[in-house]
């Protein structure tokens, strides 16, 4: 039970009077106080900041058309309106957009974290000459950005042949531009976003599990597909929380290759850089009256902060379910060595 | 027959290549060939039609164009590099700072590790991008800053014109100034940092502070003797995360992207990012150099 309690002195009035009276005391209380105010004010500060532009997002997407010109609504409409929310649902086609991203997400996720859990522990346990320089390379695809890369990638996909078999069968090679085929394969074969990053980070956590624990099971008649599956694996699992959801998270948000690959906007994150655009669209191909509606550049931006709020609402609402996994998964994930 | 003459162990290590297959084929074919024919571009034309493309080998001349007579690139290259070396010491030490202040105890901290990593799940670079130029937000902005009083407005003046006063140099209170001004830019880019901090933090052995509390350290010596040394390793960590994570949503990026995809001026483009990534590198390892010398390792 709790013996603590009992090494705490017992004072006196008298003593806490004394105590109360010496200015080293006070010194102390003040001392720590100001720090409490100032890191309440400090964390108070940067958390504002932080919602800032969320909060000005939910005030502006609740705003009706006549809040826009009212002088005196600033941040709290008086006509609260699901208006805006309704016409971008409609001009998004959003049902089919949240599907897609996270049909997408979650399959990216699940391929890139088999392959790095898979490379991870190769790369820690392998040791023959040159494995040094080939985890060189896993840093080097973290450092090259993809910009470098994106060319060729984008004529790779544009012209796919698999060793000439494609051309054989069907005349000529297959373009998987627009689909979600680039996606699959660049995460099945451990080069999607960021994936450099996910195979170092297993392999610094394989590496802290001690080798005793595979000879343990060697010993007992294990193979070494089955020692890695039945006994590796089961361990590995704040580790592969962690990059499951960074990978969920980042090719959420990415824009870069889902605007590279994909002509229209089918995920969330393309739909978001051609918002404008799509609603204009919708607009216009419901009447006349309409029309000067999409002239008026406020409302523009109306529709482009909504829009953008719902892209990151689902994000969002996952985030508070899983955030507390977020920091304890990084300290026993071994990202920190 | 060799393979016999290995022991387990030994043949244990070979095994691993099995693991890393998937990762390997997937480096050849969608990473080296990429990163090869990305510099055979840089030094061709590349024309695209419909049986695929042409390339028709014209030597320095993309790189003679970017540099010479491109109108904008030089200089949003350069305005790129200042941006990385200027935000990158301050995200550094803000990420640090705030990662000790969210690791002590204090009501409302999760809420306040919840907010802090907000930015982990939100900072992608096309909602900054749609943010910067967006109407609606800078009326209300200027809106609820007139019926504040102007308080923004004011704040950073008095403040620069505080600090000069005090003597310090104008370049190094542009510097600061310009820091609070940019205060979401930086904040928004230290999620991911604050986050390999904070656990770093959380692994260091307690008995250290223990053992300096009873030698009658106090908590800023505990900060620069225990913590300081403890987390170097990290801190070269995120240096080199908040370099390589700067790139993928800057201006000089978002040129190579549209040389490539609206100007459809491929070679010119391969060109711009082979210069862009090959200064990245060089400041990299500038950096990493001077810091790994410094760095306390513990083992």
């Amino acid at each position: 039970m709790k013996t603590e309690t009992a090494a705490m002195p017992h004072r006196s009035k008298k003593e806490q009077l004394n105590r109360l009276a010496s200015a080293a005391y006070w010194v102390e209380f003040s001392k720590k106080w100001l720090w409490v105010i100032a890191r309440f004010v400090l964390v108070f500060g940067i958390s504002f900041v932080i919602l800032y532009p969320i909060l000005l997002k939910l005030s502006i997407a609740f705003k009706s058309m006549d809040d826009l010109y009212d002088s005196t609504v600033i941040w709290v409409p008086q006509a609260f309106t699901l208006e805006n929310f309704r016409l971008v649902f409609k001009a998004m086609n959003y049902p089919a957009v949240l599907r897609n991203t996270m049909l997408l997400s979650s399959a990216v996720m699940v391929l890139q974290t088999i392959i790095c859990v898979l490379a991870g522990y190769g790369f820690a346990r392998i040791k023959f000459k040159g494995s040094g320089l080939l985890f060189a390379a896993v840093i080097f695809t973290i450092l090259v950005p993809s910009q470098t890369i994106m060319i060729p990638l984008y004529l790779h996909f544009k012209n796919f042949d698999l060793f000439g078999l494609i051309e054989l069968f069907t005349g000529k090679p297959a373009n998987l531009i627009n689909t979600y085929w680039p996606f699959i394969i660049s995460s099945m074969l451990g080069m999607g976003v960021k994936t450099g990053l996910y195979v170092y980070i297993f392999r610094q956590f394989f590496k802290g599990i001690p080798r005793e624990i595979e000879e343990a099971a060697y010993v007992d008649g294990a193979g070494y597909f089955t020692t890695f599956a039945r006994v590796i694996l089961p361990n590995a699992i704040p580790s592969m929380v962690t990059v499951m959801l960074f990978s969920f998270v980042w090719q959420w948000n990415d824009s870069f290759f889902t605007n590279m690959y994909l002509n229209e906007p089918k995920v969330m994150s393309s739909m978001m850089s051609s918002a404008g655009y799509g609603i204009a669209t919708y607009m216009t191909g419901g009447g006349q009256a309409a029309n000067s509606l999409v002239q008026d550049p406020f409302f523009m931006s109306m529709m482009m902060n909504t829009s953008v709020l719902m892209a990151i609402l689902p994000l969002i609402i996952l985030y508070v379910f899983v955030q507390r996994h977020f920091v304890e998964s990084v300290e026993r994930s071994g990202l920190v060595g | 027959m060799k393979l016999k003459k290995l022991s387990l162990e030994q043949k244990n290590r070979y095994y691993g290549l099995y693991f890393i297959l998937p990762w390997f084929a997937g480096f050849c074919f969608l990473f080296l060939t990429p990163l090869l024919s990305s510099l055979r571009f840089s030094l061709s034309n590349l024309q695209v039609n419909d049986e695929g493309f042409t390339l028709k080998y014209i030597g320095l001349a993309n790189f003679r164009e970017a540099l010479f007579s491109h109108e904008s690139y030089v200089r949003t290259l350069t305005e790129s590099v200042m941006n990385i070396v200027l935000n990158t010491p301050l995200i550094l030490i803000f990420s640090l700072f705030f990662a000790v202040l969210l690791n002590q105890k204090f009501h409302g901290r999760v809420l306040a590790r919840a907010i802090f990593f907000l930015p982990v799940i939100l900072a992608s670079g096309i909602i900054a991008s749609i943010e910067n130029g967006d109407l609606m937000q800078s009326v209300v902005r200027s809106a609820s800053d007139s019926t504040g009083g102007g308080l923004s407005v004011i704040k950073n003046l008095e403040l620069t014109t505080l600090l000069i006063e005090s003597g310090l140099s104008p370049t190094v209170v542009q510097y600061l100034t310009g820091a609070v001004s940019r205060i979401y830019e930086i904040v928004s880019q230290s999620g991911v940092q604050i986050l390999i901090f904070l656990a770093g933090l959380q692994s260091i052995s307690p008995s250290l502070y223990e053992a300096a509390k009873i030698e009658g350290s106090t908590g800023y010596e505990a900060f620069w003797k225990i913590t300081f040394p403890m987390i170097g390793p990290l801190i070269l960590t995120n240096l080199v995360y908040t370099i390589i994570d700067s790139f993928i949503s800057d201006q000089t990026s978002r040129m190579v992207v549209d040389t490539a995809f609206k100007s459809f001026n491929f070679g010119l483009s391969a060109a711009m990012s082979w210069m862009y990534f090959a200064i990245i590198a060089l400041l990299l390892w500038v950096t990493t150099a001077l810091i790994s010398r410094k760095v306390f390792y513990q083992d």
